[in-house]
């Protein structure tokens, strides 16, 4: 409850309990970098901010943003659901995140080729054998490949957490498709619209660098050398539930959105796609299908998502996929336990940023305390992706915990356990002047060319149902515009006499 | 360009342009009517005709009240001819071709689609159907003034104008032809002025009268109306003027050096033109250019959409 009288929100009212919020301390006062916005909310009156809420609500309606579910074997378009309040956070403690996760990316990519090449992690010991052996995306086809700059891991979209210690944990790297940036840049959007006056007391900095930086990217990584290859986005097409994305960015980004049927692969072993006016050759493929679907001389047989030969265009050295086929192998959350040590391996640093304490169920001895303290754990398949198969102990019966016990003796190299974290909340409007705390994450967006690139700050992904943990829009989740706040823009005088301050 | 874009982007003009061809069918028939005594014998019916989905209304109904046909023409999703599905496909089109057009086409398509879905009842009342229609045909406008004012002239663009004339073309020739209809349903006694009524409410569906009015120089009657809305060079919603911009455009367009395929023999036959007092010619020569029009978007799909 944090309805006043006049019906505006009043944050001393306000509380998240034992978990650590992001706006408000548990004494009520906003936190540092929150301070101005949130005096300013407050003094929205309650009718003010409903008036806010529907023209948000309107706006993205307009826009066009969406996202596509599958129910009763039907697609359809659901508005992307936003709240009007903005999940703030530092620009010190931003910055410092920013180059954590450059490292991170920078160690992963020397951990995939190193994978492919000569496995020298393996060969002093650090990592076992069959880990890579036995992973569902090691892809033998990319062994002694060479991508173009050496880039394997161009884009990567790390989830962030923050524990109830207030501290950034990296809960996953997700090196494959990720998927989740057009929505952050059309928060922004949205948040410029209905909230203008916001932008002109606090300094929050811009997040539309990102299409040109992805742009600066994609040309960066072409192997033909020349100041505008060809690139494209290759999509699986509208039924795909990030379709909307694709079109997007291809509209930023000023590339050519493209599916499968669109490729061909010549006996020269180029890539060429299909215009009116002929085949024109594609430097770079931004390719958001999975490995498996992109090409079918290779992978799954009856693929219609990807074109014949890409694969092989590819090792060729005469097209880039971004991401590189088989970079997915650092997705094994087996293998993402051994991330900090990769850094120290690869780059002689120490991590910047954290991993979520990780139980190996293969080690006999971390699996005893899993199969033991089952009932408080978070277990997980090691290779599966959007929280499918996995166990959250303390919201599941004892039945659950048994199923899972045996699953893990069974195979034990396929699952890992973590802590159940108390994940961190920021306010949600929840009814006209009043606000409530849930539960929220963060995909910030890494991209690596002949730069490393951080997107400033993310996309904040939000519970919506009080206590859930459910962070996903296709289960209910919605989302916030993240605002990396900086110190007070400083307004200088240049002139001196008249016109001064008042 | 992607051939599948240019398809694409090709319909999409095309349906935009049914979505405002729909509207001023209805604006204008809805107003004649009001011109018109109760018993004067002039149904709802010409109007399916007039919209090319003649059998799948017969298929459907029997009666032909205004509220069925109304209805059938504007809101009905499952007749694929109606104004909504129509704009249902303006948006699947440009859904997928986003990347090539203004950024803010794809944000009014959606205002509009937002807009028709909840306004729509409106449109079945005579009492609010002007507004509704009127403001449809606006944002149909304002669509296409966007793209005029901001699209640089590459071969999307003229891949949108191929679209958008041939089916405005095409709007026409139905246009014409539900007028001759409607005159048959009068032949018995025109002591109504039918034949003014009819031709100026043709004119008026395509914004043709003043036009008409300082070129023809004449008063007002069929045989002129017709031969305007088929030969005038500069009126943009003849026939001729949509074809001369198609043939600009297809020039523009690689991979097709003498113009727009298949163009040059309709042109010709409009050219020659046919006996318009004749009304029995006249339906035939409407028919036989419709059938063209129709071998014409074969050939530009064969050219430009099919190709390797």
């Amino acid at each position: 409850m944090s309805v006043k009288e006049s019906g505006s929100i009043d944050w001393s009212q306000y509380s998240a309990g034992a978990f650590y919020d992001e706006m408000i301390t548990p004494k009520g006062n906003p936190r540092k970098a929150c301070k101005a916005i949130a005096k300013h909310i407050a003094s929205l009156s309650g009718e003010e901010l409903e008036a806010r809420r529907i023209a948000a609500e309107n706006t993205v309606r307009d826009m066009g943003v969406s996202f596509t579910v599958y129910s009763d074997g039907e697609n359809i378009d659901r508005v992307w659901p936003f709240d009007l309040i903005p999940r703030v956070i530092d620009a010190d403690e931003w910055e410092r995140t920013a180059t954590g996760l450059k490292q991170r990316l920078r160690a992963l990519n020397c951990f995939i080729d190193d994978v492919y090449h000569e496995q020298k992690i393996i060969k002093d010991g650090l990592l076992p054998e069959y880990l890579i052996k036995e992973s569902k995306n090691f892809r033998p086809e990319c062994v002694g490949v060479n991508p173009p700059q050496g880039v394997w891991a161009h884009i990567c979209g790390c989830d962030l957490v923050r524990d109830s210690d207030g501290k950034f944990y990296v809960l996953e790297d997700n090196l494959r498709v990720p998927s989740g940036v057009a929505y952050m840049l059309e928060n922004r959007e949205v948040s410029k619209r209905v909230l203008p006056e916001f932008f002109e007391t606090n300094n929050i900095l811009p997040v539309d660098t990102y299409p040109r930086k992805l742009l600066e990217t994609l040309i960066s990584v072409s192997p033909r050398e020349t100041r505008q290859p060809v690139i494209v986005l290759l999509t699986p097409g509208i039924y795909n539930s990030a379709y909307f994305e694709h079109a997007f960015l291809a509209q930023q980004l000023g590339i050519e959105l493209v599916e499968g049927s669109d490729l061909f692969v010549d006996t020269d072993d180029c890539v060429y796609m299909k215009t009116i006016g002929g085949l024109e050759r594609v430097d770079v493929i931004y390719r958001r299908i999975d490995d498996l679907f992109l090409d079918p001389e290779v992978f799954i047989e009856d693929s219609v998502l990807g074109a014949k030969g890409l694969m092989r265009a590819w090792q060729a050295g005469n097209v880039a996929l971004v991401n590189a086929p088989g970079a997915g192998v650092a997705d094994d959350k087996v293998i993402y336990a051994y991330v900090p040590q990769m850094v120290e391996y690869y780059l002689g640093e120490k991590a910047i940023l954290p991993n979520v304490k990780t139980y190996l169920c293969e080690d006999p001895k971390q699996r005893e305390y899993v199969l033991e303290h089952i009932a408080e754990l978070v277990v997980k398949p090691a290779n599966e992706s959007g929280g499918y198969g996995m166990l959250v102990g303390p919201h599941a019966s004892k039945k659950d915990h048994e199923a899972f016990r045996k699953l893990v003796q069974e195979n034990p190299r396929n699952y890992i356990a973590q802590p159940t974290l108390a994940l961190s909340t920021t306010p949600v409007i929840t009814g006209p002047g009043s606000a409530e705390p849930r539960h929220l994450d963060l995909r910030p967006f890494v991209l690596q060319g002949s730069k490393l690139d951080v997107t400033t700050g993310g996309l904040t992904r939000v519970a919506l149902k009080k206590g859930s943990l459910v962070v996903n829009s296709s289960q209910g989740g919605g989302s916030k515009d993240t605002w990396i706040v900086g110190a007070p823009k400083k307004v200088t005088a240049k002139t001196t006499g008249k016109g001064g301050a008042k | 360009m992607l051939s599948r874009v240019a398809e694409r982007i090709y319909w999409f003009a095309r349906y935009l342009e049914r979505v405002e061809s729909m509207a001023r069918l209805i604006q204008v028939y809805t107003k004649m009517l009001s011109d018109l005594p109760r018993d004067s014998g002039i149904s709802w019916h010409n109007l399916v005709i007039a919209s090319g989905s003649r059998a799948e209304f017969e298929r459907r109904f029997t009666v032909q009240d205004e509220k069925r046909v109304v209805r059938f023409l504007l809101e009905d999703l499952s007749n694929p001819g109606s104004m909504m599905s129509s704009l249902r496909m303006v948006k699947e089109n440009i859904r997928t071709t986003r990347d090539v057009l203004p950024p803010e086409t794809w944000e009014m398509v959606n205002e509009f689609r937002y807009f028709v879905s909840e306004n729509v009842h409106l449109g079945i009342n005579r009492r609010n159907r002007h507004a509704f229609l009127d403001e449809v045909i606006g944002k149909c406008q304002q669509i296409n003034g966007l793209m005029a004012d901001t699209m640089r002239r590459d071969t999307a663009y003229h891949f949108l104008r191929l679209g958008r004339y041939l089916e405005r073309a095409d709007m026409t020739l139905r246009t014409l032809e539900a007028g001759a209809w409607m005159l048959g349903d009068f032949i018995e006694d025109d002591s109504l002025h039918a034949g003014d009524v009819v031709w100026s409410s043709v004119l008026r569906t395509l914004d043709a009268m003043m036009p008409f009015r300082r070129t023809m120089r004449v008063a007002l009657n069929g045989e002129d109306a017709a031969q305007f809305l088929l030969e005038d060079t500069l009126f943009p919603r003849s026939v001729m003027c949509c074809l001369n911009q198609m043939m600009e455009s297809g020039q523009k367009i690689p991979g097709s050096p003498e113009g727009c395929p298949g163009l040059d023999s309709v042109l010709a036959k409009i050219e020659k033109g046919v006996d318009y007092s004749d009304p029995a010619a006249l339906l035939k020569h409407f028919d036989v250019l419709q059938r063209d029009l129709g071998h014409m978007h074969g050939c530009i799909a064969e050219t430009w959409f099919h190709a390797h």
